[in-house]
């Protein structure tokens, strides 16, 4: 059984259709990358999968583990183990990491019946994680992203990852603004996590990334919908030939 | 924060309705309906109280006829019949002190479901607690080991036939009977609250907390708290209160008096939790309080910090006079509204001895169609040289329907004194949300954690226990606000 499967998924905004009847089947153990230009939809995908109500379904539909969670809200998707890694992660004044943390590793624990975690092996857990993409103990009783460099946020962002080890999870753009270093960090810590239980789904424009974290397959989305789906050496070619070469390609394929 | 009671916290914040709106058949016995000088003496003879007593409370009672209700504050509501009240209500079972065999089972089941625990468990956390249902004050725990320390805390009742030389003294000399409307009102009709004198050098060792408890329909509630702390003493004081859910609106004016002598320190902390109303603003309490503190004596400091979370309507502004040199006054507030709460509050600082500090922290929290506004007056007096005030009101709003409005007052009449203010207004933002349930919280441990965070300077001068019950409390009042 498939861990996510995008179904002729359609979904606007304001009256825009963004997704136009995408299609998308993650297995587990597959890394998954989606390219493609911007404002085509790839954030939008991601926020739909996750839940956001902002935008309006109307048509097609998402299963996750088999279970039809097109109606689910966001924090029963994230209770499944569906993560959003954020294109442009929000500050949160007066909450340390720490208890925004806690708050949301003991609400997953108690959906799925557990325990909260005692204070030692949270903070043991902490610890663990934090040393894995080498943030700063310091960081921890901060506000959550508030003052924080871009590329701070986004190794929040896979540190937190790391605490909730969820089922899929979906990295918008977190090799944007990340010097040399930290996309080596970054990348080592998602490959630390991936196992045959999980499933990435990498969103990026750069192929640089794809070195580090080697993909099983690469979609390219233009207008809402996935045009063309390779394996890692697509985005080598997207890189020498760029969006319009695929688009063209897929006008064509349409039309013939 | 705490760990060791997580698992009732989550818990307790997925129930949105007011949990204290239960009412108790405890049999009760009344004054008739209604004011005039009778029922003033009725409640001075029902607590026999010396004469003097009884002459202080018709003064009171003769000057409020000569008073209107204040309109000044932001709140909007009908004009309140004070002939359609009942000043008194009692138990009828008159509970002994320090025996709990004795108290009226009903009473005691109520307690346990306000999760007040007067016996063991408290004596483990070392709270000693004064309990005022309706107009009585039926328990408080711990006098005798106080009374070795010399520490006196007992129902105000109590202290006006054991101590009437402390009370001429003390009572209305720092919020007098012709303070304010509902100041004289409460000297008038005021049928129980607290009482408690510190001596000379002694740090109380233990929390003294008040808990309030509404019972009785149409009845008003006026309590009547005095505290003074002697030369180099220290007390933490701790209130709280509930009420039942109710159609009618319940009257509530409380006066509290606070008293420090050279070198004594006096906190004050309230979590106000009366009954706020139902979603569409029907019932719920008026809470009129006339809170004042004196810092008499040099180098002494008293600290206001407040939770509120209730009440249909509050009009209350805990205020501190700092007649002393070098005395310190502290005011620290979260005032949630939702629904169509309505909230006046804020502080008054009056600078009269040289060196004075005070330091205003407001957070102003808004939901629903409620209107939440700051009131403050910092008032820095000629001879109050070298004097600083320091103020900063924050008003957070959730959804658009809601109102935050803030209203500073600073008079300075000497040029060595600095007053500075700061306000912001913010929004708890979509994208917040967002990424709170992206995370795996529901709507109310997002609501928890967002609004913790916001408050978090002000829940940070509330002892420990008490501050555990106000984060469940923000929570809770705010549930269900947002979308
Ligand atoms: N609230 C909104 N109202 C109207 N249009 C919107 C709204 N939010 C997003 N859009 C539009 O939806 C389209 C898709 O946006 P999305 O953020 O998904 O693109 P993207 O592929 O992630 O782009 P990028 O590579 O720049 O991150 C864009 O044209 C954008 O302007
Ligand atoms: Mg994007």
């Amino acid at each position: 059984m498939s861990l996510l499967k995008v179904e002729n998924l359609q979904a606007k905004i304001e009256d825009n259709q963004i997704l136009k009847g995408l299609n998308l089947e993650v297995n587990p153990g597959e890394v998954h990358a989606i390219m493609g230009p911007n404002g085509s939809g790839k954030s939008t995908l991601a926020s739909v999968i996750a839940g956001r109500e902002d935008y309006e379904i109307n048509g097609g539909r998402i299963l996750f583990e088999g279970e039809d969670i097109t109606d689910l809200e966001v924090h029963e998707r994230a209770q499944k183990g569906i993560f959003l890694a954020f294109q442009y992660p929000v500050e949160i004044p007066g909450v340390s990491n720490a208890n925004f943390m806690k708050s949301s590793v003991n609400a997953i624990r108690k959906a799925r019946g557990e325990e909260p975690l005692s204070p030692k092996d949270f903070l043991a857990r902490m610890r663990e994680k934090s040393a894995l993409v080498e943030i700063d103990k310091s960081f921890m009783s901060r506000a959550v992203n508030e003052g924080f460099s871009g590329g701070e946020k986004k190794r929040n962002e896979i540190f937190q990852l790391a605490m909730l080890e969820p089922k899929l999870a979906l990295l918008d753009e977190t090799d944007s603004g990340l010097d040399i270093d930290a996309l080596k960090i970054v990348s080592h810590g998602v490959n630390a996590l991936r196992n045959e239980n999980n499933a990435f789904v990498l969103i990026t424009h750069y192929q640089r990334l794809l070195n580090y974290i080697v993909p099983d397959f690469v979609h390219v989305l233009a207008d809402g919908r996935i045009v063309k789906s390779g394996g890692k050496e697509l985005a080598l070619e997207l890189e020498e030939k760029g969006y319009d070469w695929v688009k063209d390609h897929a006008v064509e394929e349409q039309t013939a | 924060m705490t760990d060791f009671n997580e698992d009732k916290l989550i818990e307790e914040v997925t129930t949105s309705d007011y949990k204290y709106g239960f009412t108790t058949d405890i049999e009760q016995e009344f004054a008739p309906k209604g004011l005039n000088e009778d029922i003033v003496r009725f409640i001075s003879a029902k607590k026999e109280e010396p004469e003097f007593m009884l002459e202080w409370r018709l003064k009171a009672y003769r000057h409020w006829l000569t008073m209107k209700d204040p309109m000044w504050a932001k709140v909007d509501f009908p004009k309140i019949d004070y002939q359609d009240v009942y000043y008194y209500a009692a138990p009828k079972k008159k509970p002994q002190l320090d025996s709990l065999d004795e108290v009226d089972p009903e009473l005691l089941d109520t307690f346990k479901k306000l999760g007040i625990s007067i016996d063991e468990q408290k004596r483990l956390t070392g709270v000693a607690v004064d309990i005022v249902v309706d107009s009585v004050s039926v328990k408080t725990t711990f006098q005798k080991q106080l009374k070795e320390m010399g520490v006196i805390f007992c129902p105000m009742s109590e202290a006006v036939k054991e101590h009437p030389e402390l009370i001429k003294k003390y009572l209305g000399s720092v919020v007098p009977t012709t303070d304010n409307f509902y100041a004289a009102l409460n000297s008038a009709v005021f049928s129980d609250g607290s009482f408690c004198y510190i001596p000379k050098g002694v740090r109380c060792p233990m929390e003294l907390s008040t808990y309030f408890r509404m019972n009785a329909a149409l009845t008003g509630q006026f309590e009547r708290t005095l505290i003074i702390a002697d030369e180099g003493s220290y007390v933490s004081y701790l209130e709280g209160c509930t009420a039942p859910m109710r159609d009618e609106n319940q009257l509530h004016a409380a006066v509290v008096e606070i008293v420090a002598h050279k070198d004594a320190e006096v906190k004050y902390s309230t979590v106000q939790n009366w009954y706020p109303g139902d979603k569409n603003g029907k019932g719920g309490v008026y809470n009129f309080v006339t809170k004042r503190g004196l810092c008499e004596g040099e180098n002494s400091k008293i600290s206001w910090t407040q939770v509120e979370t209730g009440s249909a309507i509050t009009w209350k502004y805990p205020s501190c006079v700092l007649k002393g040199d070098n005395s310190i006054g502290e005011f620290y507030s979260v005032a949630v509204t939702n629904n169509y709460q309505q909230a006046d509050t804020g502080s008054k600082m009056t600078h009269i001895g040289k060196n004075t500090r005070s330091r205003i922290i407001s957070k102003g929290i808004s939901a629903g169609r409620s209107e939440n506004s700051y009131r403050g007056l910092v008032n820095i007096t000629k001879n109050a040289k070298n004097s600083r005030n320091f103020s900063e009101c924050d008003s957070l709003l959730i959804g658009d329907k809601c109102g935050a409005h803030t209203f500073p007052y600073i008079e300075i009449a000497n040029s060595s004194s600095v007053v500075e203010h700061e306000a912001t207004t913010s929004k708890v933002s979509e994208d917040i949300l967002f990424y709170c349930s992206q995370r795996g919280m529901d709507e109310a441990q997002a609501m928890e954690l967002i609004i913790n965070g916001y408050a978090k300077e002000v829940l940070n001068k509330l002892p420990m226990e008490f501050a555990v019950e106000a984060q469940k409390l923000l929570a809770i009042s705010l549930e269900g606000s947002v979308g």
